[in-house]
């Protein structure tokens, strides 16, 4: 079996022209080096692969299956099939409600400012200042502090009585604001969280991506008379396009997965985001119902599913707006 | 082309192989090997809040004598740990040894099926340790014990002498207790209070209050035989009390949260429901504050707040360690040392008849005579009140937020309607 795989391999892999034909069949050493050259690369990407399967794709699988099951609390394992009556739970439930308006509400209100100060912020550092690097490496600073220091510090900053926020706010004669229990104020906060640790992040790819860009385009651009401002929305956004949309996409993802933010905010001692809901995420209904007292697991797993179509579709509507967004500057 | 096709079958079908292979090897295994500790190996333990442990575990582990070696690990407070034991629970791993449970919550572990993720503690030797209600409300109906009663939570009332000085109420220890007679004269010094000292509220927060009137309460929630029954005109009294002061006497805070905090150390309010392992909490909050004092009073008689267990998990290694260990720190010598670390009350007979000879008292509350004050509070609470069914802890957290949402401008009547519906979700 393996004498005529290898001899068959032999005959079709493509010999460069001017070697003479060897009189048997590849050495040794020969069909080693070949199959090294052929199957190394898998191994090489194999590991990620393994780790995949293990950590994403198989919980995945597992708990699309499990959505169908009903699972008592505390049982070792799960009960009777129930069809999508979990689902049905979870699309009915109003609280699931307020928590996707709730997700969006914190996802717009963080990716947007987000995004354009990042791109700000990148183009002040795309200029020649002194000392560049301290500049690029300190707005980096925040995403190394660790999510649950930043929600802590944040947390005190909006407490709702004695915060630092308020205290500002009074100070220039103005009433405090009610950070916990209006769902705005509180979408805002949290946000403000994200915000706090995510624009360094984004800066930082914008800024590899204007680097890129060919300096003679500005040159040309200054010789037909176009001032900074001018340069920048048409020279240097058209040309980052791409990095925009990788940004753009991150963040989505990054926006509909936000937990540890609202979590570490809540003051809420059941954590349902607030006491009427006004904060909870979908990734944290997802948590508080798989800790609930019926049918926790298969519930949550519905949910769990119902946000993955969600994030889907929302991937799908912004694949569609770029590509239309791409034609048209193409044309 | 062919050849692509079957090297991408064979990769396929190595990757379903290996999901099948993790898959088997997750699953199964569910009485848990055990395996005996030697002198350097290590029991784990988890509790919450403050048991008054730390010097227990240093001196047991400094013990040339000692079998194995015991780390403890403390998570600040019992909600977040509630959520990780439960979760931990259902997913049959990585809890520790011994786990702390907090009494609220103990029926809902008692109920069937999770009561068989733990270890039957029954053990003639001890059976007679602990006062009976508090071992009782640690058993299962029939009668596998689940934990071993740690502290107990009599209650007295907290409250800050030189506020009360300043507003022109009477504010000796003796003098006061006619305040915290009733509720009724409790509430009416309250609007006095508040009514003189414009910066300060009359209680910590809505909740505790609340928690105080629920634990006076004989069905708040369930009935005897399970029922969900939220609707009962005991729990519309204690709702409509708390929530009709909200405005006027509470702080309108969050209790454990930042603002509470704060209130401690800028005269924020001048009264808290007090059961003993509220003392360290109180210290720690407000190290510099001076003027605090306890009474030995609590409005309509008694009330015991919480008072803990020690749970063995059927998942430990180590079960008969485990047990050996939960004994040992429940015994009568290790409870009057948490007393002295933390104030928690002991539930074990001997240990509070030694604490009552003893007679110990406390600086920082103004030398109050704090264990006979918690012995007559303890003596006051009528055993058995109030009932928790196994859904106790899951509505009594649904009433705080409830209670929450009208501190934070809520129409009571929208709250109400939002608890009850939250409660029929529950089931």
């Amino acid at each position: 079996m393996t004498t005529i795989q290898a001899s068959r391999s032999a005959d079709t892999a493509p010999r460069p022209t001017g070697t003479p034909v060897p009189p048997a069949g590849p050495t040794w050493r020969q069909r080693l080096s070949q199959w090294d050259f052929r199957w190394s690369p898998y191994l090489y990407v194999l590991p990620f692969f393994l780790l995949f399967a293990a950590v994403g794709l198989y919980p995945m699988v597992y708990s699309g299956y499990l959505s169908f099951f009903s699972w008592p609390r505390y049982g070792v394992t799960h009960g009777e099939g129930v069809g999508f009556a979990n689902y049905a739970h979870v699309l009915t439930d109003p609280v699931f409600h307020k928590a996707f308006w709730n997700t969006v509400g914190i996802f717009l209100l963080s990716s947007v400012p987000q995004v354009v100060i990042a791109t700000v912020i990148a183009a002040m550092l795309d200029t020649p200042l002194r000392g560049r690097t301290w500049w690029r490496m300190s707005v980096l600073l925040p995403f190394v502090v660790a999510p649950a220091a930043t929600a802590l510090i944040f947390g005190s900053i909006f407490a709702d009585r004695t915060g630092l926020a308020n205290e500002l706010l009074r100070a220039v004669g103005l009433s405090g604001i009610e950070w916990h229990s209006d769902r705005f104020a509180s979408w805002t906060a949290i946000a403000t969280m994200v915000n706090y640790r995510w624009t360094g992040y984004n800066t930082l790819i914008i800024l590899a991506a204007l680097q890129a860009i060919p300096r003679q385009l500005y040159e040309a651009a200054a010789m037909d008379g176009a001032s900074r401002v001018e340069q920048f929305f048409h020279v240097t956004l058209p040309s980052i396009r791409p990095t925009m949309l990788f940004v753009i996409i991150t963040a989505t993802i990054g926006g509909m997965q936000i937990f540890t933010e609202p979590r570490l905010f809540d003051t809420n001692l059941q954590f349902q985001g607030g006491a009427d809901y006004q904060y909870l995420t979908l990734t944290m209904y997802v948590f508080n119902t798989s800790n609930s007292g019926t049918d926790p697991y298969p519930r949550a797993a519905a949910a769990t599913w119902i946000i993955v179509l969600i994030i889907v579709a929302i991937a799908l509507v912004n694949y569609l707006v770029t590509r239309q967004v791409q034609r048209r500057s193409e044309r | 082309m062919r050849q692509f096709t079957t090297r991408r079958g064979v990769t396929v079908g190595a990757a379903l192989a290996l999901v099948t292979g993790l898959t088997a090897a997750c699953g199964g295994g569910s009485e848990a090997a055990q395996t005996p500790l030697g002198q350097d190996d290590v029991l784990t333990i988890t509790t919450f809040s403050d048991f008054g442990y730390d010097q227990l575990i240093e001196q047991w582990n400094a013990d040339p004598e000692r079998p194995f070696t015991v780390e403890m690990t403390k998570i600040a407070d019992w909600d977040p740990w509630k959520q990780a034991l439960t979760q931990k629970l259902q997913a049959g791993s990585g809890l520790t040894d011994i786990v702390a449970v907090e009494g609220d919550a103990m029926p809902q572990f008692l109920s069937e099926g999770a009561s068989d993720q733990f270890v039957d503690l029954a053990d003639p030797s001890v059976e007679d340790r602990w006062v009976e209600y508090a071992y009782q409300n640690g058993q299962t109906a029939d009668g596998k014990q689940v934990g071993y009663p740690t502290d107990a939570g009599p209650e007295a009332f907290c409250y800050r002498a030189d506020l009360f000085e300043e507003a022109g109420l009477p504010s000796d220890r003796e003098e006061v207790e006619a305040i915290f007679e009733t509720w009724d004269s409790y509430f009416a010094a309250g609007e006095e209070l508040t009514a003189a000292l414009p910066g300060t509220k009359w209680y910590d927060s809505s909740g505790s209050i609340a928690q105080a009137m629920l634990n006076q309460a004989e069905f708040p929630f369930q009935t005897e035989d399970g029922t969900v029954d939220v609707e009962n005109p005991e729990l519309e009294l204690v709702w409509d009390t708390v929530t009709s002061y909200s405005s006027t006497l509470s702080p309108r805070v969050v209790q454990w949260k930042e603002d509470w905090t704060a209130n401690f150390t800028n005269d924020g309010f001048a009264t808290m429901p007090c059961p003993g392992w509220m003392f360290s909490n109180i210290k720690s909050n407000a190290p510099e504050v001076e003027g605090w004092d306890i009474v030995n009073a609590f409005p309509g008689g008694g009330g015991n707040w919480g008072g803990s267990y020690l749970a063995v998990p059927a998942t430990s290694q180590h079960q008969e360690e485990a047990k050996q260990f939960a004994d040992w720190l429940t015994d009568a010598e290790q409870q009057l040392a948490a007393f002295e670390a933390a104030g928690n009350y002991p539930a074990n007979v001997e240990a509070q008849q030694s604490l009552a000879e003893a007679g110990a008292t406390d600086p920082y509350f103004n030398d109050a005579p704090t264990a006979v004050i918690l012995a007559d509070r303890a003596a006051a609470v009528e055993p058995g009140r109030p009932y928790k069914g196994d859904k106790y802890s899951d509505i009594l957290g649904l009433f705080q937020t409830a209670i929450q949402r009208v501190d934070e401008g809520a129409a009571p009547d929208e709250s109400w309607e939002t608890f009850t519906q939250a409660v029929e979700s529950l089931s």
